[in-house]
Order: structure tokens, then sequence, then C-alpha cells
């Protein structure tokens, strides 16, 4: 290892504090109503029926999930397709939300699907007219690129280091050697996996916006639009930058670090533009088929959407663009984490709140157990984010020597 | 060399394409949609139906769900509310006032109305829904893995789940009496229905049937067989003397329901092309900054 001041390293600090207490908790509650799905079927634990097929996991756990895991790509597009070095500091930790993220939506999927032990079935069963299929097997290809791409953080820890227990200790030697021999496998062959995770990530992020052109008329006007794949495409990619801000200030702050606010300053003064081609297609779209008509009558319906446009993109568009914004750690976390709010609050809208079946007797509301499954999965997701970056070489300890070329996924040049 | 493995690259890039290209052209398409000529239908007249629920119970019995007593259901009781096909019952009847004309009701027979351009077949993410030649949709609990997304895409919101089952939930929805029809039988519904109010016979010739009818009554019935053109035919269509939207059918479109997301779907992946364009140009990128790099190192 070379000994660079710049490096991705273990941090040091203890896993349990009060707030970790409190998310095991929630993680427990949630793991409690799992358990009443999986023992008394689905309708035990949900508020779902015949009108309403589809509810939070759908809409929270799957379709959001999917859209603020797009860090991932995003900034893999920046930092090794791009080839902009200045922001690798940045692709680990986004890597890492990026599959937990994802791990997190296959979870989320099996909950609610009926036949959980199915779960295989589309891998042999193909229906190529299905945007669900398209979803479905895309996601599957990208957990898999990347638990492949985060596999040489795994090596680089053990590397040298393999430390088996007394019994076993005799495998010391061979499995050190089968790291080293992955490892160089992996840095000849990294740049294939990652084209391939931005080409899937694109491919099933529009698809993701496909699923619900079907339902036609049962969707509302404001949301139904034959451009919906692009626009959760535009939404997806303009999320990805500030979730990578949200969560990289909320770790330095649990951890107590220094915020590395040069590298997420000039990724922010990216969001904007972002933005504004999200936004004009927005526009667009509502302009050309005439549904601002239907923001004129107060319901849920145009409440949701004002609030989703304005506080989830309008406003944080206005603030990104200022400087002051971008430099003041407590400003730029607030601009992205309304566009995180922005992008869930439309996949809840999309998915949920525009979805109006014409023989619907009563509205859809999660229950207490979808949501407790919900908060849980998000807890035990933070849980796992924290034990890694405390046991993998995932944050990059910030520095005051400039920053020297090292590729947070090796192999890739 | 750069330029050399430049132009390996390409060439790997177009091999890679016309495999794909033609693994596509011979590999098994999704379920196909077979429209023949002689698909078969059922006209539902509902100025003839006199809301007798007999079909309800045949429809029960004839698919192994608790029927009860045929006598049991002249109780009127139960169609003060209105209900839909569900997991207990495929096929139920609604009642409606008839209004100013009449005081007799109109009733309203609703089942899945095996669309000719389904909706819940395009949708089906393991192609567990069928289109058979005779116009019946049907379901295959071999397949299924309970997503679900088939009742987000009918526009009759028919499909129904079991929502109360921890193991092999089904989807529940008419299925055109397949089993029965094969034997030459007719649907349980039609061949219990005391008034002929159900009509079964070639689709074609059920749109004859109905258009004379409505031509020699002209006060009696509106001027629209439902089904006929909505969301691209349906093989179940329906006569009535009010509005269909006051006997709460869903205003639908000539165009079928699967076409734009098919579309889309189709366009996104004509033959991997777009994906595999998509991936050579990154690579491209790619090799081209990580050149840039190198050259920028060089002159340093």
């Amino acid at each position: 290892m070379s000994h660079e001041v710049h490096n991705p390293v273990p941090i040091k600090h203890k896993y349990f504090t009060p707030g970790v207490i409190g998310l095991i908790i929630i993680a427990v509650n949630g793991l409690v109503f799992l358990m009443g799905r999986f023992f008394f079927g689905i309708g035990a634990v949900t508020n779902l029926n015949n009108q309403y097929p589809w509810g939070l996991w759908i809409g929270v756990d799957v379709a959001a999930g999917v859209a603020l895991a797009a860090g991932g790509f995003t900034t893999a597009a920046l930092g090794h397709i791009m080839h902009r070095d200045e922001y690798h500091a940045i692709v680990r930790p986004a890597l890492l939300t990026a599959m937990l993220g994802y791990t997190f939506v296959a979870m989320g999927v099996f909950v609610d699907i009926g036949r959980w032990y199915f779960i295989w079935h589309p891998l042999v069963m193909w229906n190529g007219n299905s945007a669900l299929f398209e979803v479905g097997i895309c996601v599957m290809i990208y957990l898999t690129v990347l638990y492949i791409e985060f596999l040489p953080v795994v090596t680089e820890r053990f590397i040298g280091k393999v430390n088996l227990p007394k019994f076993l200790a005799g495998f010391n030697k061979p499995v050190d050697k089968f790291l080293r021999v992955l490892d160089r496998g992996l840095s000849k062959t990294m740049f294939i996996f990652i084209i391939a995770g931005v080409v899937l990530s694109s491919l099933h992020q529009s698809s993701l916006g496909t699923l619900m052109v079907i339902a036609g008329p049962k969707m509302h006007p404001l949301w139904q639009t034959p451009i919906l794949p692009l626009l959760f495409l535009l939404s997806a990619v303009s999320v990805g930058f500030p979730m990578v801000i949200f969560e990289s200030l909320i770790a330095s702050r649990s951890l107590k670090l220094k915020p590395e606010m040069p590298v997420l300053s000039r990724l922010g003064s990216m969001i904007a533009p972002l933005l504004g081609i999200y936004l004009a297609f927005k526009i667009g779209d509502m302009v050309i088929r005439k549904t601002f008509v239907y923001l004129v009558d107060f319901n849920t319906a145009s409440v949701m959407f004002t609030i989703e446009l304005l506080f989830g993109v309008i406003i944080p568009l206005r603030m990104f663009l200022s400087p002051k914004v971008l430099k003041t750690p407590s400003l730029l976390f607030t601009a992205s984490a309304l566009v995180v709010f922005g992008v869930l609050l439309n996949r809840i809208n999309n998915f949920v709140v525009a979805y109006n079946p014409p023989y619907s007797t009563e509205s859809y509301f999660p229950s207490f157990g979808e949501i407790s499954v919900t908060v849980g999965f998000v807890a035990i997701l933070v849980l796992a984010y924290r034990f890694i970056v405390l046991n993998f070489p995932v944050i990059s300890l910030p520095s005051k020597t400039a920053p020297q070329t090292k590729y947070t996924i090796r192999g890739v040049k | 060399m750069s330029g050399k493995s430049r132009r390996d690259f390409l060439k790997s890039t177009a091999l890679i394409g016309a495999g794909v290209t033609g693994l596509t052209t011979t590999a098994k398409a999704g379920p196909q949609n077979i429209l023949s000529e002689d698909r078969m239908g059922v006209l539902v007249d509902t100025t003839v139906c006199v809301g007798c629920r007999n079909c309800e119970w045949a429809c029960k019995d004839a698919h192994n769900l608790p029927a009860g007593n045929l006598e049991d259901y002249e109780d009127r009781k139960v169609l003060d509310t209105k209900r839909r096909p569900g997991t207990d019952a495929l096929t139920v009847v609604n009642e409606y006032s008839h209004g100013k004309n009449s005081s007799l009701p109109i009733d309203v027979k609703v089942q899945c109305m095996h669309c000719d351009h389904p909706a819940c077949v395009s949708a089906c993410i393991v192609g567990a829904f069928t289109k058979h030649e005779n116009g019946t949709v049907t379901w295959d609990t071999d397949m299924c893995i309970g997503c679900r997304y088939c009742m987000a895409a009918c526009p009759f919101q028919v499909p129904a789940f079991e929502y109360d089952k921890a193991l092999n939930p089904m989807i529940m929805k008419c299925d055109f009496c397949f089993d029965r029809t094969k034997e030459g039988k007719l649907p349980a519904c039609v061949e219990i229905c005391p008034v002929e109010a159900l009509t079964y016979g070639k689709r074609s010739d059920l749109i004859k049937i109905a258009r004379d009818r409505i031509k020699r009554n002209p006060d009696k019935y509106v001027d629209h067989i439902l089904g006929e053109t909505e969301v691209g035919g349906t093989s179940w269509m329906y006569l009535a003397s009010k509005d269909f939207a006051e006997l709460e059918f869903p205003k639908l479109g000539k165009n079928p329901a699967p076409g734009v997301s098919e579309s889309i779907q189709h366009g996104i992946f004509a033959y991997f092309v777009p994906p595999i364009s998509l991936y050579a140009l990154l690579g491209g990128i790619m090799w081209i900054t990580k050149r840039r790099k190198e050259l920028d190192e060089e002159v340093k």
C-alpha cells in the first residue's frame, strides 16, 4: 500500500451510541411486523386491498429506494467514466449507499410480492412486453454489479491481514493468495462493470417510470404522461449528487469528522443545471398536455403536486444557484435534503397518490405495520452503513495536503 | 497501438450487437396475443337481466368456491350495495335505478371483460396471463409471483388477490369457463341464465346481433355497444338502456391499454441497440478521458 495522505480508511469510532440503540429498536419493531406478513399474509399487516394493490412498500421501498440509490451510478459516471479524480473521495461512500440501497429494494420486493419463494421466476420466465420484467432483471443484474464493484474494498481490507481463528489458521495463506488473485482480476476487468452499472441504471431508472403508464386513466393526469420514463431518469440523475451530499454530511456529523466541503461544494454546483433540465421537462409536459388546469382544483393531488414541485425542485434549484449555499454546510445540507424529499415524494405521488382506481370506495393510507416495516428497513440500512464504514476503507479522511491520484475502485485509470 | 485497440473495440461491439440481435429474433418472445377471427364472446343485454343472481351461484359452483344454496340468492337485499368481483365471487350483479323512464331497476353483471389486447397479459412480469385463441384470458398459478401488477394495470379493476393467505395466494378472476368451453359446454353463467340476458357466440356475430337489436328498438337502447371498441375491444360486450357512465362503467378510450407502455418499452430496447450504443458511447468517453489524462501527465 502506498503512503498517500488522502486515503479511504476504516473510521475509528465506537459503534453504539444512544442514536444507534434507537435505530435498533425501530429495526426490531419493523422485523416483528415483517414476521406477521410472512405468517398471516400481506392483508394482515398492510392496508392493501383489491382497489389499491400497490402501496407504501412499492412506492417507497422499491421506487424511491431505486431513485435515492442513484448516487452510485452518477458518481461512478463522474469519477470513473469522466475521470474527474477530484471526486474520488465520495465515490466509495456513494457506492456503499447504492449497494445497500439496492439490497433494501430487493428486500422490499421480496416482502411485497405474494409468493416470495417464486422471486426467481423472472429469470426463467420472460415477458419482454412488461416494464416490470425489465425493471426486475436490470435491478437483479445491477445489484450483482454493485457487489462486484464493492469487492475491491473487501480485498483491500483483508489483503495481508487475513487472520482466521486458530483451528483455521492454516488457511490464512491460501485465503490471502486468493484475495490477491481476485484483486488483480478485478483490477483488469473493473471498467466493464462500471460502464455496465451506468447503462443498467439508466435503463431501469427509466423503466421504473414506464411502470405506471399502463395504468392509463387510473392515474391522475398531473402525473400520467408518456414521458414518465424520461422524467424518472432525469429526476434520478438530479437526486444522485444531493443524496451523496446529504449522506456525507450526516456521516461526518455522526462520526465526528470534518465535512469534505471542497468536494461537496463542487458536487453541489452541478446540481442546479440537472434540476433545471428536469424542471423544464416537467413544466413543458404540463404545458403541452394542458394539465395545469388540475392545479386550480384544491384536492390531495394538486396539493401534493405543488409541494413536490415547489419544495422538491424549485426552491432547492434556487438555493443551489447561490454560492453562499454551496459553501455553507447547513444550507448545502438543507438544499440537498429538499431534493431528496422531492424525489421521495414524487415516487410516492406516482405510485400511491396519483393512483385512483375507478371503483374505489375508500382511499388508501399505509397501516402502522407497513410504515413500521419500511422505517425498520431504513434503520437496518443505516446500521449496516455504520458498521461497514467503521470496519472497511470507505470514507476518505480529509487532509490539508493536496489529494493525490488514487482510484477508489482500482483498475480504473 | 491505441488505434488498433479502438478498432478491436468497435469490432467486438459490432459483433456483440449482431449476436444479441440474432438472439432476440430467434428467442421466444413474451406471450403471444393470438386474435382469432372466430374468437368467442358474450353479449350482456342489461335490459333483459332481472337480477336473479343465478349466474353468481353457477359461477361459484363451477369454480369450486363456496356457493351455498341457489334459493338463498333470491334475497334481493344484497343488491342494495354495489359489489365488485373478488376472491369469493368471480362475477357479481349490481342494481341501478332506472330513473324517470321506468320503475324497473337495471341489473348489470360484472366480471373480467377478456380484452382483445389485455393489459394484464402485457404487464405480467412472468407472462402468467395468456390470451387464448377463443378469446379467453387465463392466469397460470404455477408462474405467478404475486406482484399484483396485473391489478394495477387492468382498466376495469377486475383481478383480485388473496391478501389473507400467507402461502400461495391466488389472483382470482373470471376465466370464461375455459375448461368448460374446451369441452364444448357453455360458460356456467350463460348456461344457467333463465332469461337469456347472456348470449354466447362468435364475437363478430354478437356485434351484428347487438347492432340489430339497437336498430329494431332505438327507443329502448342507447346507441353504444360497450366493449366493441373500448380499450381495443373486449370479448364481453354490453347493451343498455342508459348511458354506461351511469351504470358505473369506466370511461375508456379506443386505444388498447398496453399500447403506449409497449411502444416505450420496445423503443428503449429495439434489438438492444440503444443499451449497446450507450455502453459503447460510455466506453468511448472513458477511453478518451483516460488517454487525455495520460497525455497531460506525460507533458508534466
